[in-house]
Parts: C-alpha cells; sequence; structure tokens
C-alpha cells in the first residue's frame, strides 16, 4: 500500500498552462498518474497534450471528481490557489512552490487548520509525493524510484529525496511511498503525519527519514517514534557543518541561537532508538541491511 | 535579510513606532553634523549587525562635538566580533528609567505568531530566559485573527509593565505587529524599548530580519539589499544570482538543491576536508549558472579544490555537463575540479564529458568517493604550497 495517493488517485494540476505545470504535469501523467484535468483562468476550454483545462477548481473537481490537487502557480497566487483547491473540496494538495512569503504560508495553514480539517496540504516548497508504480504528484523523476516496498521515505529536501530513493532503488529496495515535505518554515504536513501514516501501513516494513538543521521538527518526530514505532527507522540530518545564523538554502534550514542544530536532532533520534547515518550513502547502506534481516 | 539598527529604525517610523531622532554617519565629519543638527547630548552608535555592540566600546555619549569627534573616530574601522564598523547612527541621548523587552516572531512548532514581552530588557534576552524565565510573558497570536488593542492591554499589565508606561507600551507593541505582518519580517524585535523619565516609550534599538521571500511587494526594501552582505564572495554570488554562503575552508562546493549541497558539506568534513562554502544553484542549472557558479568560487584564494555535486532531478545532468565544458572555455579555473553526477540523464552527462577528463577534472562514481578525492587534491595541494 501507498500512504496519501494511489492508483485511483484522481489529480488536477492548478497552474497547467505555465512552463513548469505543463511540463511535470506532462510527466506525471506519463508516469501513470491520473492526471484528470488543469485550471487556469484564461484558457478554459483548452487542453494540454490532451489534459482538459478548466476555468477554477470548483468546475474542475464537478467534471472530473478530482480528490488531488497539484499546485505550480509562483508565489504571489499559490496561498489563494491552495486555499481554492480547500474550498473546492480536494483533500490532498500538493504545493512545489518555491519562495512563498512566511506570513501568507502561517495565514493559509490556519485558515486550512480551521475551516478544512480534513484537507492535507503537502509543502509547499516540497518535490511532492510519489508511491512507486501508482502515482507521482510532483517533480521526483519517476525512474530513480523502484515500486514494491517495503521503504516508506520522508524528507525534508528535495534533492536528497532523490539521492534517498537513488541509494535504495540502486541496491534493489523498493518503496511504498516517498513524501517530500519540503523547507519551508510552516510545512502543511510535518514528519509525524507521515511516520504516523507509514506505522498505519501493513506494506511498509521501515522508513528512512532525512531532516535538516532548522525548527524542531525532528526533534517532535523523535518523541513520537519513541511512543508509537513499532517500524525500525534510519535517519539522516543534513547540516552538522553549518554555521549559526545562515539560512542553508531552504526557508526554514537555520540554527537560530542553540536551537535546530543537527547534533541536537541526531541525539534526539538516537535516543528515540533510530539508526543513525552520517551522510545519504551510509543511510542507504543502514535501510539496505534493515530490510535485508526483515 | 537582517537589517542594521538604523535600517530598523527607518522601518519603525514607517509604522509609527517612536524612535530617537538621529541620522546616519560614515565620517567623522558627518557625524557632528548629525549631532550639531539633533542636539547634544547625542549617542554615537556603531552599525554592525551583532549583539554586544556596548560592551565592546561601539556605543558612546557625546556631550559635544569635540566628543562626537573622538569617539567616531575610535568607532569607525573598529572590529566587533569580525564585523568592521563602517557606518554610525547618531541619535539624541535618552533619560531612562524603565527598560523593556518585547518582540514577535514566527512559532514554528505551533505555526502561529509568537510575541515576548518583559520588563527586564536592556540585557540578552536568552539570559533573562535562563536566569528569570517567569520574566518573560509570551502570547500566542494566530494568523488568522490577529492582535487587538485590549489584548495588547492586558498583555503590558500581565507582563508588569509599570503603570504610567502601559497605554504608550500597548500602543507600540500593536504598531509593532503590524510593523512584523504587513511588513513581512521574520524577527521584529525591541530591546530595550524604553520609558523615558519625561514619560516617553521609544524603541531605543531595533532588530529587524526582512522575509525575503516578499521582496516583490516591497520595493522599499531595495536600497537596503546593497548593504545585505559584507562578504565580497557573497556579494558577487549575489550579483550572480547564486545562493551561496562565505565558509573557511579550502574545498570549494557546488551542488544542487539546498539540501544536498548541505550534505556535500557534511560529507567533505567527514572525510578530513574543510569547505570554502556552500553553494546551491537550484534547480534547471545551465552552462552559464555554472560558468558563475566556478567564476565566484574561483575568486576565493582559499580554494583548493573544487567538488562539484549533482543528483539531477528537474536538473538534467547533460546540461550539467555542458556548463562545465563550456565554463572551462570561458573561465580560467585555479584550482582541479570533481565532479560527480547522477540522476536524470546521467550516462549522457557523463558521456558527454568523457574527453574532457585529465588530471585537473576527473570524475568519481558517487557521493563519497567524490568528497575524497576533493579533499585529497585539496591537502596536496596545499602541502605543496
Amino acid at each position: 500500500m501507498s500512504i496519501f495517493v494511489d492508483e485511483n488517485t484522481k489529480v488536477i494540476v492548478q497552474g497547467i498552462t505555465g512552463g513548469q505545470g505543463r511540463f511535470h504535469g506532462v510527466r506525471n501523467r506519463d508516469y501513470g498518474t491520473k492526471i484528470v484535468g488543469g485550471t487556469s483562468p484564461k484558457k478554459a476550454g483548452t487542453d494540454v497534450e490532451g489534459i482538459p483545462v478548466f476555468a477554477n477548481v470548483a468546475e474542475a473537481v464537478a467534471e472530473t471528481g478530482a480528490t488531488a490537487s497539484f499546485v505550480v502557480v509562483p508565489p504571489a497566487g499559490a496561498t489563494a490557489a491552495i486555499l481554492e483547491a480547500a474550498e473546492a473540496g480536494i483533500d490532498f494538495i500538493v504545493c512545489i512552490t518555491e519562495g512563498i512569503p512566511a506570513h501568507d504560508e502561517a495565514r493559509c495553514y490556519n485558515i486550512l487548520k480551521k475551516d478544512f480539517p480534513s484537507t492535507r496540504l503537502l509543502g509547499p516548497n516540497c518535490p511532492g509525493i510519489i508511491s512507486p508504480g501508482k502515482c507521482n504528484i510532483g517533480i521526483t523523476s519517476g525512474d530513480i524510484a523502484l515500486a514494491g516496498g517495503p521503504v516508506g521515505i520522508v524528507s525534508r529536501s528535495g534533492t536528497l529525496t532523490y539521492q534517498a530513493l537513488h541509494e535504495l532503488s540502486q541496491q534493489g529496495v523498493g518503496q511504498t511511498t516517498c513524501v517530500g515535505i519540503g523547507g519551508d518554515p510552516v510545512p502543511g504536513t510535518n514528519f509525524i503525519d507521515c511516520l504516523e501514516a507509514f506505522e498505519a501501513d501493513p506494506e511498509t516494513k521501515a522508513v528512512m527519514m532525512i531532516g535538516e538543521i532548522g525548527g524542531n521538527e525532528e526533534e517532535r518526530a523523535a518523541e513520537y517514534i519513541k511512543a508509537h514505532m513499532t517500524k525500525p527507522v534510519v535517519s539522516y540530518v543534513a547540516g552538522v557543518t553549518a554555521p549559526p545564523g545562515k539560512k542553508m538554502g531552504h526557508a526554514g534550514a537555520i540554527i537560530s541561537g542553540s536551537q535546530g542544530t543537527a547534533q541536537a536532532k541526531m541525539d534526539a533520534l538516537a535516543d528515540a532508538g533510530v539508526h543513525i547515518a552520517l551522510n545519504p550513502t551510509e543511510a542507504g547502506e543502514k535501510m539496505v541491511a534493515i530490510v535485508k534481516s526483515l | 535579510m537582517d537589517l542594521f539598527e538604523y535600517q530598523g529604525k527607518q522601518y519603525f517610523a514607517r509604522y509609527g513606532i517612536p524612535v530617537s531622532p538621529g541620522g546616519e554617519a560614515e565620517t567623522v565629519d558627518e557625524a557632528v553634523r548629525v549631532a550639531e543638527e539633533i542636539g547634544y547630548p547625542v549617542v554615537v552608535k556603531a552599525q554592525v549587525r551583532v549583539g554586544g555592540r556596548g560592551k565592546a566600546g561601539g556605543i558612546k555619549l557625546a556631550d559635544n562635538a569635540d566628543e562626537v569627534r573622538t569617539h567616531a573616530g575610535n568607532i569607525l574601522g573598529m572590529d566587533i566580533k569580525g564585523h568592521v564598523v563602517r557606518k554610525l547612527w547618531v541619535e539624541c541621548s535618552s533619560d531612562i528609567a524603565k527598560e523593556y523587552y518585547v518582540s514577535f516572531t514566527l512559532d514554528r512548532s505551533n505555526k502561529v505568531y509568537l510575541g515576548m514581552l518583559s520588563k527586564e530588557g536592556g540585557v540578552e534576552i536568552e539570559e533573562v530566559a535562563v536566569s528569570n524565565p517567569d520574566a518573560i510573558f509570551k502570547i500566542s497570536i494566530d494568523p488568522t485573527i490577529g492582535l487587538d488593542a485590549a489584548t495588547a492591554q492586558k498583555w503590558v499589565a500581565d507582563a508588569g509593565i509599570d503603570e504610567g508606561a502601559r497605554e504608550q507600551a500597548a500602543a507600540l507593541i500593536l504598531k509593532l505587529y503590524t510593523c512584523y505582518v504587513e511588513g513581512d519580517c521574520d524577527l521584529a524585535e525591541i530591546n530595550p524599548l524604553i520609558w523615558t523619565t519625561d514619560n516617553i516609550v521609544r524603541a531605543l534599538d531595533a532588530k529587524v530580519t526582512l522575509d525575503v521571500n516578499a521582496s516583490y511587494r516591497h520595493p522599499e526594501w531595495e536600497v537596503w539589499s546593497a548593504t545585505d552582505t559584507e562578504d565580497e564572495r557573497e556579494a558577487m554570488a549575489k550579483e550572480r544570482g547564486l545562493n551561496y554562503i562565505g565558509l573557511t575552508g579550502s574545498v570549494g562546493i557546488i551542488a544542487n538543491g539546498a539540501g544536498l549541497a548541505m550534505s556535500t558539506l557534511d560529507v567533505v568534513n567527514q572525510v578530513g576536508g574543510t569547505a570554502a562554502n556552500f553553494l546551491d544553484i537550484g534547480g534547471g542549472a545551465n552552462a552559464d549558472v555554472m560558468a558563475a557558479a566556478l567564476e565566484v568560487i574561483n575568486a576565493d584564494p582559499a580554494v583548493r579544490s573544487i567538488f562539484v555535486n549533482i543528483f539531477g532531478g528537474i536538473t538534467r545532468v547533460d546540461e550539467v555537463a555542458k556548463g562545465v565544458i563550456e565554463a572551462l572555455r570561458r573561465v580560467d579555473i585555479a584550482s582541479p575540479i570533481v565532479l560527480r553526477l547522477d540522476g536524470t540523464n546521467a550516462e549522457e552527462g557523463r558521456a558527454l564529458l568523457k574527453d574532457h577528463l585529465n588530471d585537473s577534472l576527473v570524475a568519481e562514481p558517487t557521493m563519497l568517493d567524490g568528497a575524497r578525492r576533493a579533499v585529497a587534491m585539496a591537502n596536496a595541494r596545499e602541502e605543496g604550497n
């Protein structure tokens, strides 16, 4: 099984007529994802390589029965697009947009929480989600993932997500679902949401969790793992050598004071019984060993 | 983007937050001119983005032009914790009765805004948090609701702000909240917030971090972005639109994606090397981006080898390979380059590079191998010097 999405998930692409929306929307469709439509206020009635374009999400949902949305909209309009999807009844929204102002994200997160509690937002600023062989929503290249499980992956960083998929696929170890939660300060979906879903998924036998400096989501995840996870978890936290006070690319990746260091995160995870790797390759090796011993 | 005190105060003033009258100065003469204009006594304050200015001798009181001259002369050029003072802020001195603390920031755990208020201002708030945590009054603010006057009034009372200062403090705090939200700040902090002996509440300092993601709706920030980078390498990278952070090691790093770039630093460190920088070329890198990246790293005299670590996702490895070849044609690179290329179109990329490989352009199959090779090369060249 997979988490959050599966082979029946019907997806619309918000911003499908833009360069990125078209490229990734079509690529996701070609992977086998049920991309049933797209939206563009000015180009309704046309199509993008056979994918019908609707004026807004409500119309797209009414016509196609979509339950998921892929938001590929520039920063200034991204949170409005997310809320439009929620209002139209979409219950899983993936937003890859990078560069959304933090205050917009905070408002959007709290509106979703209050008014649309059953809607899950993944991202913003994330690579998306892939359940190999079933569904790919986002910008991950499908050919680096391997279907069949038994590993679930959750990661804050895009390229490290690819690296993790690659390390496992190279060794013939497949994935149930790989979720990129994104590097922004207010992620819609966090580590715990994914760990909970992986713990509940019978086909996922082990979880790889890739964190990075900044915030305290890894520490909170460690508490959750300690209390609730029965499945083995391998973790790598990027940024051991990052200097305090400097944003390492992601808006959320910053060590402030003594908060958010990689060492503190690794210590908390180790204390929760998580297998700690010092680099992505080691994380792959440790996971391969665990899977072989299952 | 972290603002200097004077910039923070200018930003506060836009939102009606009371600050002391003052002016900027880059020379001793300018400092005297500002002081004459606003009237004595004045305070001459070093403009550096680091705490502990006062202790370092970067904040001085002056009663006349001679004193301004002496202090300004001493402070300009002073090194405060590695930050060289190039600018002064000269302002009217304040007769302080009480010093408070107030700030707004994002509570990342709960995804709401966090307001912190203390009647024990003027010292590092981290110290207060340790020595006397009860002195900090925190409130959570739902971004969809905001902060209203009644809540602000109750907050200042709860925090034990002196009665005579409460009304002004609450009004100022509401303005600071507006500045924080509408001004797109990551952090808006006043420490100290003062109550003067003549009964005025105002911001004596300003610590503001702006969210650069919101730059598109704040044309007024443009004047400050020029002063944002003090590191020459960072300024050069910024001009070229690169996400670069200067470090102190000898292995230049180029990677795609922030996570992979961070991880590359870690791996170089684990195999006994030190990174000269963090550089994320982002998605879809082409020849121009690669040439710019190599140029910036090449300009760093401490660099002894360069490690290019690419995992193609959106980025196609064959495009990166073309970029490296093109960059080498355009730029004369002083250090040997180690390439590790994986992901989308990796085989095509490696094929393109095959005929270009030599002693100063080598390829390694994995991230770890690449890091080891780059570190070995850097160390060998270090010893050779």
